[in-house]
């Protein structure tokens, strides 16, 4: 079947606009989604303040702040977002369009990007600023890259879990949120992972926060390099991987489970 | 003639969960038959019309056809095109409202949703507008136009939820339940609007299902009357009615009496009967089907019997509810 790529790409756009336009649409989520991760973070900072923690740790831990705004929106807004639409009564609309359902979920996460992005940026600044990080970049260009990595890998796992989580129903809740607290411990995201242990903070690479944080430490502080797990180079190649690899397991995991979906009946929620 | 959808032998069951091992519809070894041998033709350019009780097999049928669900097994055509084989083909041709559903997020306005939909068609955005424009008008929504779809009155996001469907100009169009809950108003509103975007257009084509038999009468240019899974008749409201024309239909009324109704089914003569409990009128509605006319002598005996006190009693022509009630053996409202 040949795919139909202009009638995608709207797709795409036209998803992806919703959470465009929400970025802004709904000024309370504004308090919530970033006011909350500043007071956390802000925590941590005073906690390694009072046990005189290196001064670096301040800078890791708004680094850590300004990314937990992304992975609390893939888990919220990308894992379960499947399952939600399902329940809302979308998921059977973009099934029977003749358009790829991956189309559905780039534009998800491309939209999702943009409105984590305008948390993210409020977050890193509001923190920057009052706790006078100083940054030492290495490279910018390296940085860059291991930022747009790590984002296209963690809405990768996202769109991966989504199409999993697609026929049930509230498991699929109770599995995303036990996620997000140990993932917060084992990605590191308020301390180098290296502290973990190697083959903990191994295990937790698989989740490309970890990596991602790590490498942008390294890549983003004086000291960074000498708290990181391994080197920024290898963990941006691993980065590269887990992207593939995420975007493709998606892929076909979301036809396997559409396959299923239709010949269990569990592809729609209500059948009256 | 262009057959828009047809259907051989299709079947569907589902696997029950053992604690609901208890289903009317012949169900064995803990399955469900859904739907079975279910044969129908639907020609271009055809109104029709899939009537039955609830958990018939309609939205079944309609999902299967819909590319939302596999048959067990047997072949489904959509436009001439197999819907377990090819089903990217089939999405372009159609597109399917259900009633009492809802779509889109809460946060985009009526036009921003409609749009969204649009796309997911490759429809370009002009067009898109234009025929949003157009919807908005004729459903009466242009003053919600710029309204966030979350504030929506139910009746309205169902409206909204029609106009999606036809924003993107299918080929062949699924309603299932299309005026499920609306008021009386918006209801006329959808109908007139499926009838005049059928003459637009001889290529289009509506399968519809309801649960109101007046709106089946008036809309359809032939229903399939299905039960239990399986179609036990095809064929124009007209000749329907036709089929029972040698038969008498007559409506009693009598105080609400809940127990014993069944029996009434029983009185030599009665071919069917169905009932219905009007508790805030006091009264309980009583149709019988007679073989023959002077077989109502035994009607009235009987419930005089019972103690019934006749309030009315009237005779009148068949309507499709009767060719219902007749064939499944029960009216559409009382459910065992
Ligand atoms: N996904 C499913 N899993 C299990 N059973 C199902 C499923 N979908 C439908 N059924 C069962 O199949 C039968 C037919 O259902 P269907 O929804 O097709 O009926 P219907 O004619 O549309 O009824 P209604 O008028 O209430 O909408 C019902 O007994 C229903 O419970
Ligand atoms: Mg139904």
């Amino acid at each position: 079947m040949k795919i139909d790529l202009k009638t995608n790409i709207k797709a795409i756009i036209a998803r992806s606009y919703v959470r465009i336009v929400a970025a802004n649409r709904e000024p309370s989520w504004w308090f919530t989604e970033t006011l909350l991760p500043i007071l956390s973070t802000a925590a941590y900072v005073y906690v390694y303040k009072a046990l005189n923690a290196p001064e670096e740790y301040t800078g890791f831990v708004i680094l850590g702040g300004t990314m937990s705004a992304y992975w609390i929106h893939v888990l919220w807004s990308m894992a379960a977002q499947f399952y939600w639409e399902k329940e809302i009564g979308n998921l059977e609309l973009y099934m029977i369009a003749p358009i790829s359902r991956m189309s559905i979920l780039l534009g998800m996460a491309s939209g999702g990007m943009f409105l984590a992005t305008t948390r993210a940026v409020f977050i890193f600044l509001v923190g920057s600023l009052i706790f006078k990080v100083d940054f030492a970049i290495i490279s910018l260009p390296k940085l860059f890259a291991v930022f747009v990595l790590t984002l296209v890998g963690l809405y990768g796992l996202g769109m991966l879990f989504s199409s999993l989580f697609m026929l049930y129903g509230r498991e699929a809740w109770h599995g995303v949120t036990l996620l997000q607290e140990p993932v917060h411990l084992m990605s590191g995201f308020f301390f180098p992972v290296r502290n973990l242990g190697f083959a903990v903070a191994l295990g937790a690479s698989l989740i490309p926060m970890t990596l991602g944080l790590d490498a942008m430490r390294q890549l983003a502080f004086k000291t960074g390099a000498k708290s990181g797990f391994i080197s920024a180079d290898v963990e941006i190649a691993a980065l590269v991987g887990l992207c593939v690899l995420f975007l493709v397991v998606s892929k076909y995991a979301l036809e396997y489970m559409e396959k299923l979906g239709k010949k269990e009946g569990r592809l729609t929620l209500r059948w009256q | 003639m262009n057959l828009a959808v047809e259907t051989f032998d299709l079947n569907r069951t589902f696997k029950l969960k053992k604690a609901k091992n208890k289903g009317e519809n012949g169900n064995n070894n803990g399955k469900l038959i859904a739907l079975e041998n279910a044969n129908i033709k639907i020609h271009q350019g055809e109104l029709f019309g899939l009537l039955g009780p609830n958990g018939a097999g309609k939205t079944t049928l309609i999902k299967i056809l819909a590319t939302l669900l596999l048959p067990t097994s047997g072949t489904g055509l959509v436009d001439g095109i197999d819907v377990v084989k090819y089903p990217e083909k089939v999405r372009k041709k159609i597109n399917m409202v259900s009633g009492g559903e809802h779509c889109g997020y809460g946060i985009l306005t009526v036009r921003e949703t409609l749009w969204m939909f649009s796309q997911f068609y490759g429809i370009a955005t002009k067009v898109a507008h234009r025929r949003i424009d157009e919807l908005l008008k004729i459903l009466k929504m242009e003053e919600f136009a710029k309204t966030k779809i979350g504030k929506l009155s139910t009746g309205l996001r169902q409206k909204l939820n029609f106009m999606r469907g036809f924003v993107c100009d299918p080929k062949i169009m699924f309603l299932d339940e299309p005026t499920l809950g609306l008021d009386v108003q918006i209801a006329r509103d959808v109908r007139i609007y499926i009838r005049t975007w059928m003459k637009e257009n001889p290529e289009r084509t509506v399968l519809l299902t309801t649960h109101y038999m007046a709106e089946a009468d008036e809309l359809c240019d032939r229903v399939a009357i299905i039960d239990k899974g399986r179609v036990l008749v095809c064929d124009s409201p007209q000749n329907l009615k036709k089929s029972l024309a040698g038969e008498a239909v007559f409506y009693i009324e009598i105080p609400l009496s809940v127990n014993g109704m069944e029996k009434f089914g029983q009185i030599p003569g009665v071919k069917q009967f169905a009932y219905e409990h009007k508790s805030h009128l006091g009264r309980t509605e009583l149709k019988f089907i007679l073989e023959e006319e002077s077989a109502i002598s035994n009607v009235t005996e009987s419930l005089s019997g019972n103690g019934s006190k006749i309030i009315s009693l009237s005779k009148m022509e068949p309507s499709l509810e009767d060719v219902f009630v007749a064939l499944v053996g029960r009216g559409l409202k009382n459910e065992n």
